[in-house]
């Protein structure tokens, strides 16, 4: 693979290839790091979209993508992938169209979708060695019918489904290790406030062939319940406290990109949004901050060995 | 043109074999799962030049399926009961993606209680998905109603996909003589597919199957889709004419048999309506005038050729092998509902169940509902639908009962 062409933050792309004026939310960090993400991947795609707040982007008789895209349903958009990428290469195969023609052909996803009811159709698309890109922006809840708790979920948020005095009982589902488990081409997970290495990451997923599965942290300021303006500096501290570890799974090993040395403590995180405000008033639920905390160590501990 | 002996799922292959599909999205469910064994064979032989991936579920193959017509490859596709209800949502969705290719469906009973022998409930859950429906009695049918399904399916004013439906055991497990046209007069037939403006490339980017706001945009696109499937049934008679030309067996959207002369008429679909032509026939040996009445097309429904067909009748007897509860057959209804109203339409339409889960309907049982009809006819008033069972059958499961401890 070749040296990576984004060596700073002045090699990214200075103007975006996806349109505006979509009906998303102002500061919407998925469509943040969609930006990116789109930039470097180009107009040669189709994205292949499941039900989510991305399924607004393209909505008749508009479209932000230069390339193309199709909408399948909630649970089957790898499935879609599987279709497109065997027709492609069948229309190859048979010179019905040439190489100039080829597309990369891009899943784009909730967590929703891609850690609960897409999932079966994910694995079954990693083990078939599907030829194609997986975008899961991760917004930690069924954002599109009113942020539900979903298998995304982080312990202690407040959702539209888990409104109690501790928040949400659960723990997040690790769908990095689920994904890196079948042993794919690669697997990284980004966040759309540290471009470079989105950047970067995008780029090697471009080059690779096979299943190349990305999970983007989306800060959503609507399900969050913080100011659209705190999108990116939320990213950071997802990645500053280490609630976020930036990864790559690559060649059957996982290597970090991002070590936070002095990690911040979570609280710094947890404070900026309104879905774990509970977490700090009328009363300060030192237990609950704790587990998330004690969580966020021991993972950091096993990494640093 | 060659002739075997051939099961109706073997039919079914050979039928997607002379298509020249290019690709096929399976997963396997009895009992259909001898088609795509059959064409994996051939596949692995270098028989033919298609692409075979088995999905992990009938949701993900349809949606693959449609996904592949979408950018522009003939697509095969078959599947059963359970199968084709777990992938409903797909039928629908890709259905109004008016990305055409052709599922084979090969009826069985619906759980609960689950079993593997045929009735209508499946096929019938998929009515208003969009695609269109083709009804099989023979195995013969079923081979050329899948050219037929592709002509339909590829054509300009239709772009929709089609179900062709075959009943499972009774088809798909039995063998007759299938006539196996040359290549050659099939792609005569059936041109190679031209999806025309049906594709992803990277030259001509588009945007499928995009979200509407509002019902004006989405109204719009659902009367498109329900006036190309209408325009499907004057198309289904042409080809189904130049199929006749080319291949000596001309296929109407409806089938009469006997029926010209015939006061009463029995009307039914798929394969049990060849025991309606067998009662029919001992039926006019005793010097009764009843007839058969068969659609091949259930969608688009084919009311005019109906009209035509009933047209002073004194009365029919619709048999539906599917059960809506709570309300009686489904054919009985769209039939119902097509002839009301109409000049020389027959004053009666009794309605019957019969044949669940592969239930058998016997010829004492025919000339019991062509009574039942008549008795109707003369009285002039509509009997309520009738479910077909035997003494027997219940003492057959008041037995069972007993064995189980259930008084
Ligand atoms: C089969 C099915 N069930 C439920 C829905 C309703 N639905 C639409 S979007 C959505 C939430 C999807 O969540 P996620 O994948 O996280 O995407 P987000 O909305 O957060 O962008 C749900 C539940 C649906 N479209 N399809
Ligand atoms: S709800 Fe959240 S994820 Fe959805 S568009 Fe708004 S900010 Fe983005
Ligand atoms: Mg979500």
């Amino acid at each position: 693979m070749s040296e990576t062409k984004f060596q700073s933050l002045k090699d990214l792309p200075t103007s975006h290839l996806l349109g505006a004026g979509t009906a998303m939310c102002a500061g919407c960090g998925g469509l943040e790091a969609l930006h990116g993400i789109y930039d470097i991947l180009g107009e040669k795609t189709v994205f292949i979209n499941a039900a989510g707040c991305m399924s607004l982007l393209s909505v008749y008789p508009f479209t932000p993508f230069r390339g193309s895209w199709l909408y399948t349903a909630m649970a089957s958009a790898p499935a879609g992938a599987q279709g497109v990428r065997d027709a492609l290469d069948i229309l190859l195969e048979k010179e019905r169209i040439g190489p100039e023609d080829d597309l990369q052909t891009v899943v784009l996803t909730g967590d929703g979708s891609a850690y609960g009811m897409g999932l079966s159709a994910t694995s079954a698309a990693i083990e078939r060695g599907l030829d194609f890109i997986y975008i899961c922006y991760d917004n930690e809840g069924y954002g599109n019918t009113g942020h539900q708790y979903s298998g995304a979920t982080p312990h202690g948020a407040r959702t539209a489904t888990s409104k109690g005095p501790r928040g949400f009982g659960g723990h997040k589902k690790d769908l990095f290790a689920i994904w890196a488990a079948h042993r794919p081409s690669y697997v990284a997970t980004v966040v759309g406030s540290e471009p470079l290495d989105l950047a970067r990451k995008i780029e090697k997923a471009g080059e690779l062939k096979g299943p190349r599965l990305i999970i983007v942290l989306a800060p959503c300021p609507t399900g969050w319940d913080y100011d659209p303006m705190e999108t990116v500096e939320i990213g950071k501290l997802a990645v500053k406290t280490g609630v976020w570890p930036l990864k790559e799974y690559v060649d059957g090993k996982v290597a970090h990109t991002r070590v936070p040395r002095k990690r911040l403590p979570v609280e710094d995180y947890l404070k900026k949004q309104g879905r774990f405000a509970h977490l700090f008033d009328p009363h300060f639920q030192e237990e609950v901050v704790k587990e998330i905390q004690g969580r966020v160590d021991a993972y950091w501990e096993e990494f640093d060995g | 043109m060659s002739r075997m002996l051939l099961t109706g799922n073997g039919a079914a292959a050979w039928g997607m074999r002379l298509a020249e599909v290019d690709y096929l999205p399976a997963f396997p469910i009895t009992p259909q799962t001898e088609i795509i064994e059959t064409v994996a064979k051939w596949i692995d032989k270098d028989e033919i030049d298609c692409r075979m991936v088995t999905l992990e579920s009938e949701h993900s193959m349809i949606t693959a399926a449609g996904a592949a017509a979408a950018t522009g490859v003939r697509v095969f596709t078959a599947t059963s009961s359970q199968g084709l209800l777990y992938g409903m949502e797909m039928l629908y969705t890709v259905a109004g993606w008016r990305a055409p290719f052709v599922l084979v469906n090969v009826s069985r009973g619906l759980s609960s209680p689950i079993t593997l022998e045929p009735d209508h409930n499946d096929i019938l859950a998929a009515r208003d998905s969009g695609f269109l429906q083709i009804h099989c009695a023979t195995c013969q049918e079923v081979l050329d109603s899948i050219l037929l399904a592709y002509r339909l399916a590829e054509d300009e004013r239709v772009r929709l996909p089609v179900i062709v439906n075959l009943d499972g055991f009774y088809l798909s497990f039995t063998r007759e003589p299938v006539d196996i046209p040359e290549l050659a007069a099939v792609s005569r037939f059936l041109p190679p597919f031209d999806p025309e403006n049906i594709r992803f490339k990277a030259s001509e980017p588009v945007s499928q199957a995009v979200a509407v706001l509002g019902g004006g945009p989405y109204s719009y696109f659902r009367y498109q889709s329900h006036l190309a499937a209408l325009n499907a049934a004057s198309i289904f008679d042409d080809i189904g004419s130049e199929f006749g030309r080319i291949f000596g067996r001309t296929y109407e959207a409806v089938e009469a048999y006997r029926a010209a002369d015939a006061e009463l008429v029995f009307v039914m679909m798929g394969s049990f309506a060849t025991k309606a032509k067998d009662a029919v026939d001992r039926l006019r040996e005793a010097g009764q005038a009843v007839g058969l009445v068969r659609p091949r097309l259930l969608r688009p429904f084919p009311a005019a050729a109906f009209r035509q067909v009933l047209a002073g009748k004194k009365g029919a007897a619709v048999i539906d092998q599917n059960l809506s509860a709570g309300a009686g057959g489904i054919l009985h209804g769209e039939l119902t509902a097509a002839l009301y109203g109409r000049p020389n339409a027959p004053n009666i339409l009794a309605g019957f169940i019969g044949g669940l889960g592969g239930r058998d309907i016997g010829p004492e049982e025919f000339f019991e509902m062509a009574a039942v009809t008549r008795k109707a006819v003369d009285e002039g008033r509509t009997p309520p639908p009738r479910l077909l069972y035997t003494e027997g059958e219940l003492r057959e499961v008041r037995t069972l009962q007993k064995i189980a401890g259930i008084t």
